[in-house]
């Protein structure tokens, strides 16, 4: 992708996040992975915002000691640090090129919407403090502005295969994911996508980007269809006649997906090209920030 | 060629490649529609669906149709088809043109000269000299020249306002040998035109063009049974036909207008009808001519005269209302003279002069109220004529003999005289014949007409010169005087038979008339016409459209009363000494006689059969085929839908708004409110929209100009100027309006010109610029002067030195525009005006000039583009820079005086003013 289209896409994607309250990730089930971060964890722990005094006890070494407070009285005092932590949000966006199709010259296809759904949600994490990568490519967590550039550059890279199958290499032990994809290649590679992830603790959420031609079938007459890459390929003499059995595929896909996501308490949802990228948004905010 | 019907094909060989449809038929057939290849990341979900039902590859009938139709009509198409093919033989030697060049031409002028035209151009083809002979001229020798010669004639011939007659004067001009003729008939039979048939038809082929067209013509107007009756014919006389009659004549304000309408119907069989006008007298009397809606012609036009005109006279006798024998009533013979044909009033002298009557009889009154007298002279002095009749009171009344009775033309004698009676000398004195001078000369004065007593005249340096009627030995038997614009007559016998026998002749009748006390019934006679000249102030052309003319010459009367019009006597409005006469193309015995053309004779309809070359149209069908089929193509392959979905919806979304946009289309012809905010939020000059766009962006920009200047240097701040339609917009909300001429800008409708007047009388100014530099005789100031012919103008001069002009704003003399040193015409001052004590310009204090008359390119002196810059040179360097400030000076003073009024004429009062208050 070139730069221009990269510069494109940052401020709209900055426009899109400003709309939101900054997020704050529920972290509190988060013990091995957790890194300190902005976010109090309402008790003592490691941070740098004051949290309580209490009295030194037996165990406490001398350097721990607050001279400044244990001064105004006679017993010594301890100064404690609220403890802070930081939420690790993995992100993969479908690459492939089944995601590049929109039905109609007016939509955007559904990469575009995908990549700006997935960009105004890191930005969103980063400016609440959390840390988002990118899953599948050499794009680590990490928190601060500086990071939105890296996940601009990684969201926008293309692959070549016509289906997309979701790469969990790069997973945070118990962290989050977010996967974008329109889920029309074979499920068994998101099964196993989830599998893994379930493995190492991470939960997280699936978003089905769909053109809605692929929902309504809007089609007619002798049709020769296409994959977008070329590999598969089915001839109709009216495809009129396929509608009603292609939207009970569909159908029937999507239940599979709700079922694996139920099986795996992730959360899912359909999003399609011509609503509001808002809406699917706002959906993603709160399913990042449910505690699981 | 070869023909099928009415259409020929000039290669019909390739119409062989219609037998290959069959063929293509079957190829058609054969191919299924192409796939469409979509690109669908869904196909993921398809693959392994099979199709329900297995369609037919082929491609339906109705397509294979639309296609073999499509490719037909390109066969066709090639095979060059021509409906009517024109397969007459070409004449050789030369060809001889004849158009009647009538009135009756006139209903289809235009498409007679392409008639003719074609014919010409034809002709020229062929190589064939060609002449074109218009009857209604007079004859001259035909020559044969080539087409090209006679076609530049052939566009400016025009119709004649008459019927062609004595076309056996063209006998004798037609050329020697051999040639072919085309007569473009207008359906009607001429003087001669047998003998003229005959004489062509022995010179070569006659071909005659008649149009089937109907002709309609008016007879003039009568009055018989207190209404008006006119009399229409048609030819030919079948069918039922509808048809209006309208009356037209002047309103009160002066304006023509339409003043009755009435339907008639002409029965089917009948060539005749007849429409009856009921109207009052002073609408009647306003009638200047009839007209049958829809027919442009002169015969479709009947001009009214003075014989429709009832002039209403009071009948006022000195007697009393005392019993007596009718035969010896005073007002008995003036009362049968008249009563058919003017409106006699009665009623005592107060009474009638209220209904402001033409004329008042007085049969012997002597004695008159003061107040009466006063009455009667005043309307005398706007114009009445008083008629009174001697009689044994008046020779007995004493003011009449001591010269105070001013009604009456001469001092009477005391007395009178009575002539061969028992007691008396002399024998009863006959007429002398009528001197040149007066208004009775040419009626003759029959024998039997004796006068037996008389009022005399009291003898005087005058008297001779108030006589207009004497008796045999000279003493004046009718004086004469005129007093203001109206007139005193004084017949010096009694209205009845007592005195002399003059009231039982016809002679009487025939004195009266013209005294024009009463008006002719019907149709003048030669007799009443003879011995004078007669002018024609309007006449009628060909279309009907009557032209006022001051130019032509007179023609003497024996030849107007043969009503027959000609060219050296057109139909119109001919005015004599007293009386006006219409001469219509149509007299009232006149028939429209159908012409018979000889056995022999090829007549054929003015309908030019033309060949049309259909190729053009069997192509596009075609094309539209094809069109077609693109879309069917596309509905079969299920990409209509999407494609055009949006685009149908917008079609019919257009379609439904269509009515409406018609409605609004109609509104427009009513007042634009628009145009009204715009023109009173403020000030706004005003230029009339002339038929150049050109001249209107000058006006414009030119309006500008000087409405920078005034914002720049007065107090009046208007914002850009207005151009205004004269027949649509409203002219109340302007103060100043700018009319450049042009040569060939439309006259304004009657409408128009009645806004224009009211808008000069409510205060605007009219400034009208013929642009062209003061060139005499230049085609904008023909048309100028046309235009404000029906303007109601008051008596213009050039600008006076003293004019309020050279000094509302700034102190001027000179008036230049775009040319320098023309006259500019305004307002006359009243002549009365004079010099105020003191002041170098005379004290015009009333009125600002309605109208200002420049022919200095005003606008394009004052023109400046959006940037404030000069639009058009004026002058040379800095006189003509100089030259431009001056002119703005000027437009600015115009403003100031249109605004201001007489403002700074006011001035002229200042010092004493200043004096009263003691300054």
């Amino acid at each position: 992708m070139t730069q221009a289209v990269d510069i494109a896409l940052r401020p709209r994607a900055e426009v899109l996040g400003q709309a939101l309250p900054a997020l704050l990730a529920a972290a509190d089930h988060l013990a091995g992975s957790v890194i300190l971060g902005d976010h109090g964890r309402r008790r003592a722990g490691m941070g740098d915002e004051f949290w309580q005094f209490r009295p030194a006890h037996a165990g406490d070494t001398a350097r721990m000691i607050d001279w400044r407070r244990s001064a105004r009285g006679d017993a010594t005092f301890v100064r404690e640090r609220e403890w802070q932590a930081a939420q690790s949000v993995m992100l993969w966006v479908d690459p492939s090129r089944s995601m590049q199709f929109s039905g109609d010259k007016s939509r955007a296809s559904k990469a575009d919407r995908a990549q700006l759904l997935a960009l105004a949600l890191g930005i969103l994490l980063l400016r609440g403090g959390e840390r988002v990568g990118l899953a599948g490519q050499d794009v680590p967590a990490r928190s601060g502005r500086a990071q939105t550039e890296r996940l601009a550059r990684g969201i926008l890279a293309a692959g070549a295969e016509d289906y997309g199958k979701p790469d969990t290499t790069g997973l945070v032990a118990h962290g989050r994911m977010v996967i974008l994809s329109d889920f029309l290649g074979d499920l068994a590679g998101v099964e196993d996508a989830i599998a893994r992830a379930s493995d190492r603790g991470v939960r997280g959420a699936l978003v089905q980007v769909l053109d809605p031609a692929e929902e309504e079938f809007p089609f007619d007459g002798r049709t020769i269809f296409e994959s977008m890459g070329g590999s598969l390929r089915h001839e109709t003499l009216r495809a009129g006649d396929l509608r009603a059995r292609y939207l009970a595929r569909l159908a029937e896909r999507k239940e599979r997906l709700a079922t694996l996501a139920r099986a795996s308490g992730w959360h899912l949802t359909a999003h399609h090209t011509g609503q509001s990228a808002q809406s699917a948004l706002l959906w993603l905010y709160r399913a990042v920030e449910a505690p699981f | 060629m070869w023909m099928i019907g009415p259409i020929g094909f000039t290669a019909p060989l390739l119409l062989l490649g219609l037998i290959l449809l069959p063929v293509l038929w079957f190829l058609l057939r054969a191919i299924p529609p192409a796939p469409i290849k979509r690109r669908f990341p869904g196909v993921a979900l398809l693959l392994g669906l099979d199709d329900e039902t297995t369609e037919t590859d082929k491609t339906p009938w109705w397509l294979l149709l639309l296609r073999a139709l499509a490719i037909a009509a390109a066969i066709i198409a090639f095979a060059g088809p021509v409906l009517n093919p024109q397969a007459r033989a070409p004449g050789n030697g030369p060809l001889l043109v004849l158009i009647d060049g009538g009135w009756a031409d006139a209903r289809d002028w235009t498409r007679r000269q392409d008639r003719s035209v074609a014919l010409v151009e034809e002709a020229g083809r062929n190589g064939r000299p060609v002449a074109v002979v218009r009857l209604s001229d007079a004859p001259e020798a035909v020559v044969f020249q080539t087409a090209d010669a006679v076609l530049s004639r052939l566009a400016a011939m025009e119709p004649q306002p008459f019927a062609p007659n004595a076309l056996q004067g063209w006998v004798d001009v037609l050329p020697a040998g051999e040639f072919d003729s085309f007569w473009l008939s207008n359906g009607l039979d001429h003087e001669g035109r047998a003998v003229l048939e005959t004489a062509l038809q022995n010179r070569g082929a006659l071909t005659v063009f008649s149009s089937p067209r109907p002709i309609f013509a008016l007879h003039p107007a009568s009055f018989a049974e207190g209404m008006v009756k006119i009399a229409a014919s048609r030819l030919p006389a079948t069918g039922e036909v509808q048809a209006e009659v309208v009356a037209r004549g002047l309103d009160p304000s002066g304006i023509e207008r339409e003043l009755a309408r009435v339907a008639v119907t002409f029965p089917d069989g009948q060539s005749q009808t007849e429409a009856a006008f009921d109207l009052p007298p002073e609408l009647r009397n306003r009638i200047t001519r009839f007209e049958l809606v829809g027919q442009r012609t002169a015969g479709a036009v009947s001009l009214t005269d003075d014989s429709l005109k009832r002039r209403k006279i009071a009948l006022i006798t000195g007697e009393s209302d005392a019993e007596g024998l009718l035969l010896l009533s005073q007002s008995h013979y003036l009362r049968q003279a008249l009563a058919p044909v003017a409106d006699l009033l009665d009623g005592g002298l107060q009474d009638v002069l209220l209904a402001n009557p033409d004329v008042i009889v007085l049969a012997d009154v002597a004695r008159l109220s003061a107040e009466d007298e006063k009455g009667l002279l005043e309307w005398i002095q706007k114009g009445g004529l008083l008629l009174r009749f001697a009689g044994p009171r008046m020779a007995a009344s004493e003011s009449a003999v001591d010269g105070t009775d001013p009604l009456l033309p001469v001092t009477l004698r005391q007395g009178g005289r009575a002539i061969g009676g028992a007691m008396s000398w002399g024998e009863p004195k006959p007429l002398a014949p009528f001197a040149e001078d007066t208004p009775f000369h040419g009626l003759e004065v029959p024998p039997e007409v004796t006068v037996t007593e008389q009022v005399l005249a009291q003898p005087g340096p005058e008297l001779a010169g108030r006589t207009i009627a004497a008796l045999a030995d000279g003493t004046p038997l009718v004086t004469r005087r005129v007093e203001g614009q109206g007139q005193v007559v004084l017949v010096h016998v009694t209205a009845n038979a007592d005195w002399s026998n003059l009231p039982l002749s016809v002679l009487f009748v025939q004195m009266l008339e013209r005294l024009a006390v009463s008006t002719r019934p019907a149709v003048p006679e030669e007799s009443d016409l003879a011995g004078q000249i007669w002018v024609p102030e309007e006449v009628v052309d060909a279309y009907g459209q009557v032209v006022a003319v001051d130019d032509l010459p007179g023609v003497p009367g024996e030849d107007l009363a043969k009503a027959i019009p000609g060219r050296a006597m057109p139909p119109g409005l001919y005015a004599g000494a007293e009386r006006r006469v219409a001469l219509n193309v149509m007299a009232a015995d006149t028939a429209l006689t159908p012409a018979e053309w000889a056995e022999g004779v090829a007549v054929e309809g003015i309908e030019m059969v033309r060949e049309t070359a259909l190729k053009g149209a069997f192509l596009s069908g075609a094309l539209a085929l094809l069109m077609v089929d693109i879309l069917a193509a596309l509905f079969l392959s299920g990409r209509l839908a999407a494609r055009l979905g949006p685009g149908v919806a917008v079609l019919i979304l257009a379609l439904a708004l269509m009515p409406q946009g018609r409605a609004q289309a109609q509104d427009s012809s009513l007042p634009d409110d628009a145009l009204a905010l715009e023109a009173t939020t403020a000030l706004r000059l005003a230029y009339v929209m002339t038929d150049d766009q050109r001249v209107n962006d000058m006006a414009k920009a030119g309006l500008l100009g000087l409405s920078m200047r005034l914002w720049d240097r007065t107090t009046v701040e208007p914002l850009e100027p207005i151009g205004v339609d004269l027949e649509k917009d409203d002219l109340a909300f302007f103060p100043f309006l700018y009319w450049p001429m042009t040569a060939n800008q439309p006259i304004p409708s009657s409408e128009a010109y009645a806004k224009l007047n009211r808008f000069m009388r409510t205060g605007g100014m009219l400034f009208l610029d013929s642009r062209d530099g003061g060139m005499t005789g230049s085609p904008e100031q023909r048309r100028m002067q046309e235009i404000a012919l029906r303007l109601d103008i008051p008596p213009l001069e050039p600008i006076p030195p003293d004019h309020v002009l050279t000094r509302t704003f700034y102190l001027l003399q000179d008036f230049p525009g775009r040319f320098i040193g023309q006259p500019l015409w305004v307002e006359a001052a009243p002549p009365d005006a004079e010099q105020a004590e003191g002041m170098p310009f005379r004290n015009l204090n009333d009125g600002v000039t309605p109208v200002v008359l420049g022919s200095a390119d005003y606008a394009a002196a004052w023109a400046v583009d959006d940037y404030d810059q000069p639009l058009v040179p004026v002058g040379r360097g800095n006189s003509g820079e100089r030259q431009r400030e001056i002119a703005y000076r000027f437009g600015i003073n115009l403003i100031m005086h249109v605004l201001t009024g007489n403002y700074k004429s006011d001035q002229v009062h200042v010092p004493a003013l200043l004096e009263r208050l003691g300054q």
